[in-house]
């Protein structure tokens, strides 16, 4: 986590100097103007929201939307990763902790969907104000009181994780959570007879999902705003849940960071001795990191599994651990907005990207013979891409001051003399 | 001795710690009157960072026990025995280097200040009142310890000596009744050291701290000191007043060699 990785790209001053005074420049107009403050991130959230509107048709749908249905918007998984991102961004950005097995809570997450949303316990009959036409077999609880409890389970799944695994440091604690994102779905994928009972559908996963919905009391009260139940057909209402919880996901990430505990787990990850002789409890503040991070990493589990309305052990692959972690770092680790710009760079070309620029080269380039599959070769591109901002940017695209600092090693260490005595 | 009356603040008793075969602290007893400028001095490897990190609970001893403030210490982590009232500074300066210079005091207020998750992230009142007046507070002790308006520069940035005085005032955040200095004027020059001496005796008569010191400089030891601790090899060979030590054999003969071998 050090400053030493790799070379840095050589400091041209004559560009660098003008694009630096014109931020600085920028960031006087800010600080000048208040209203920006709130104006910019208000005039974003209104650009989300709207986004059904403006961009399903006209020139930037291309960007997102192939219309072919449910498994295929893009903007929706765009959303689930940049949630996980910021999650997985807790974790390594603030607290600086290695974990190579984030699947593990999406996967946990999704998985109590499936125990408190669907027919899985279908001797069972328990019924929660859920939105479902029919009183249906199971255990079924309102989506949203899932969703909390997917969280709930996470984080204590966390902790219980955390608590042994946590002692250990840099590359022992990568390797553990490496094994336990493996661990975590080969248990599902088995959990269909523990002591005789199917607790997990077993490689047949879980399917036929609760969807969310707000029930026909709040359908009636708000004129017909809010949905009874969400549905396949129509995704706006999906697009705009997620939208809110990453905003809510954005909103925590930012009071954490500002907060006692935030400073802590920076202070944890700069210089643990240090930080425990200035009272820092080292445990306690690496295990908040851990359940902050698998709460969110459990409500994208829960939404994304009502969403593909199926939950399969193969689902949850150790890819998905890694690609999280290429968003976090490619963005700029520990800086919120780098992680979404990250978040939404990556996933969209996992999605969606890479099979445009597919259809591009197919059809631009005479003689290729229209059959180059880019998808196919999405991980050696991922690696190629990481490889290349470890070598030009390796602080991520948008840095944290902070981050930048640190690679910035050399530029003022240096203080030969003190100028002030 | 200085004050005999005196309480003690801190008591080590037939303190020993081992590394294996290695004996780095041999059954040393020790004690700090409070409001006391305490010295440990001896030459290098004789075990003072050793003996330093069992006080404040980096390591466990392997016998022996320590007694703060009348309270059994040994065996509790380092941030529990920050809470209680016991600070320290490092020998090779371990600041959070890509923290802000508030931001390093800050962190030290850790054991002090309450947050909490879910006030954090709704910002009650109380909340935002104690943060300001954490902010305040860090702004204080930065000027206090000589780096005015040094606020939001990265520690790594600041100069050698600003660094060592915010390593102090880090220190001082988590409102300490004993400062434990490990070799605080090393890389000063000398109206750097001249300069911190007076700083601590300050600290001393401003605040009421207890101090303890691992030194080299034997013009801070014997400018400050009240009483001067000397261990060699693990050992504890001499203690007593400033000028009782100087004229010691013992310690001459550790830091000087004996005729016969020299």
């Amino acid at each position: 986590m050090s400053g030493e990785a790799g070379q840095q790209a050589p400091k041209a001053s004559g560009p660098r100097a003008t694009t630096s005074s014109w931020r600085a420049s920028w960031r006087r107009y800010r600080r000048e103007h208040k209203w920006l403050r709130w104006a910019i991130p208000l005039a974003i959230i209104v650009l989300a929201f709207s986004y059904p509107w403006w961009g399903l048709e006209g020139p930037l749908s291309f960007i997102f939307n192939d219309g072919l249905g449910i498994d295929n918007d893009t903007l929706f998984n765009m959303s689930v990763y940049v949630m996980l991102a910021l999650g997985l961004n807790v974790v390594v950005g603030y607290a600086g902790l290695l974990d190579l097995g984030y699947v593990a809570f999406f996967a946990l997450g999704a998985y109590t969907l499936g125990w408190f949303g669907s027919g899985l316990f279908s001797t069972r009959d328990i019924h929660f104000l859920d939105t479902n036409a029919t009183r249906l077999p199971g255990i079924h609880l309102s989506f949203w009181a899932v969703v909390i409890l997917a969280g709930a389970v996470c984080a204590f799944a966390g902790v219980l994780i955390g608590w042994p695994t946590l002692r250990l440091r840099g590359d022992y604690l990568a390797i553990v959570t490496l094994g336990f994102g493996e661990i975590i779905p080969d248990v599902f994928r088995n959990g269909d007879s523990i002591a005789g009972h199917n607790l997990t559908g077993g490689v047949r996963g879980v399917t036929q999902l609760d969807r969310p919905g707000f029930g026909d009391t709040l359908h009636n009260a708000t004129g017909g705003i809010l949905p009874v139940r969400y549905n396949s057909l129509e995704l706006r209402p999906w697009f705009w849940t997620i939208l809110v919880m990453m905003l809510i996901t954005i909103f925590v990430n930012l009071r954490l960071r500002d907060s006692k505990l935030g400073r802590a787990w920076i202070a944890v990850r700069e210089d643990e001795i240090a930080a425990s002789a200035m009272g820092v409890p080292l445990m306690r503040t690496k295990l908040w990191a851990y359940a902050i991070g698998a709460i969110f990493g459990g409500f994208a589990g829960a939404v994304y599994g009502s969403f593909i309305n199926g939950i399969f052990p193969t689902g949850f692959s150790f890819q998905i651990s890694v690609i999280v972690l290429v968003m976090v770092i490619v963005g700029g680790m520990g800086n919120i907005w780098g992680v979404i710009a990250g978040a939404m760079l990556v996933s969209w070309l996992n999605f969606r990207g890479l099979d445009k620029i597919g259809e591009w080269i197919n059809g631009g380039i005479p003689g290729s013979g229209n059959d180059i599959a880019i998808a196919k070769y999405k991980f050696g591109i991922f690696g190629g891409l990481l490889v290349i901002m470890m070598l030009f940017r390796p602080e991520g695209l948008i840095p944290s001051s902070r981050r930048k600092a640190e690679f910035a090693e050399g530029e003022g260490t240096a203080t030969l003399y003190d100028v002030r005595t | 001795m200085a004050d005999a009356g005196a309480k003690n603040i801190l008591e080590a008793v037939q303190v020993r710690k081992e590394f294996g075969g290695l004996i780095a602290v041999n059954d040393v007893d020790f004690v700090i009157p409070q409001g006391s400028i305490v010295s440990l001095i001896g030459p290098n490897g004789a075990g003072k960072t050793t003996f330093f990190n069992i006080l404040t609970g980096v390591y466990k001893p392997t016998a022996g026990g320590v007694i703060f403030d009348g309270a059994p210490i040994s065996g509790l982590p380092p941030h529990k025995v920050t809470a209680l009232g016991m600070a320290r500074t490092f020998q090779n300066i371990r600041l959070f280097h890509n923290m802000t210079a508030l931001e390093n005091v800050l962190v030290a207020m850790h054991s002090r200040i309450k947050g909490g998750v879910w006030r954090s992230i709704f910002r009650t009142p109380a909340l935002k009142r104690e943060e300001q007046d954490a902010r305040e507070r860090a702004r204080e002790l930065l000027a206090f310890s000589g780096l005015p308006g040094r606020e939001d520069a990265y520690a790594k940035n600041l100069s050698y000596g600003d660094q060592r005085r915010l390593e102090v005032a880090r220190a001082l955040a988590s409102e300490p009744q004993l400062l434990l200095l490990d070799e605080p004027s090393a890389g000063m020059n000398p109206e750097e050291t001249a300069n911190f001496t007076d700083f601590v005796s300050k600290l001393r008569a401003e605040h009421d701290i207890t101090v303890l010191l691992i030194e080299h400089d034997m013009r801070v030891v014997m400018g400050i000191s009240d009483r001067v601790t000397v261990l060699d090899y693990g050992e504890k060979i001499a203690e007593g007043l400033p000028k009782e030590i100087q004229h010691d054999e013992r310690v001459i003969e550790a830091y000087l060699g004996t005729a016969a071998t020299a």
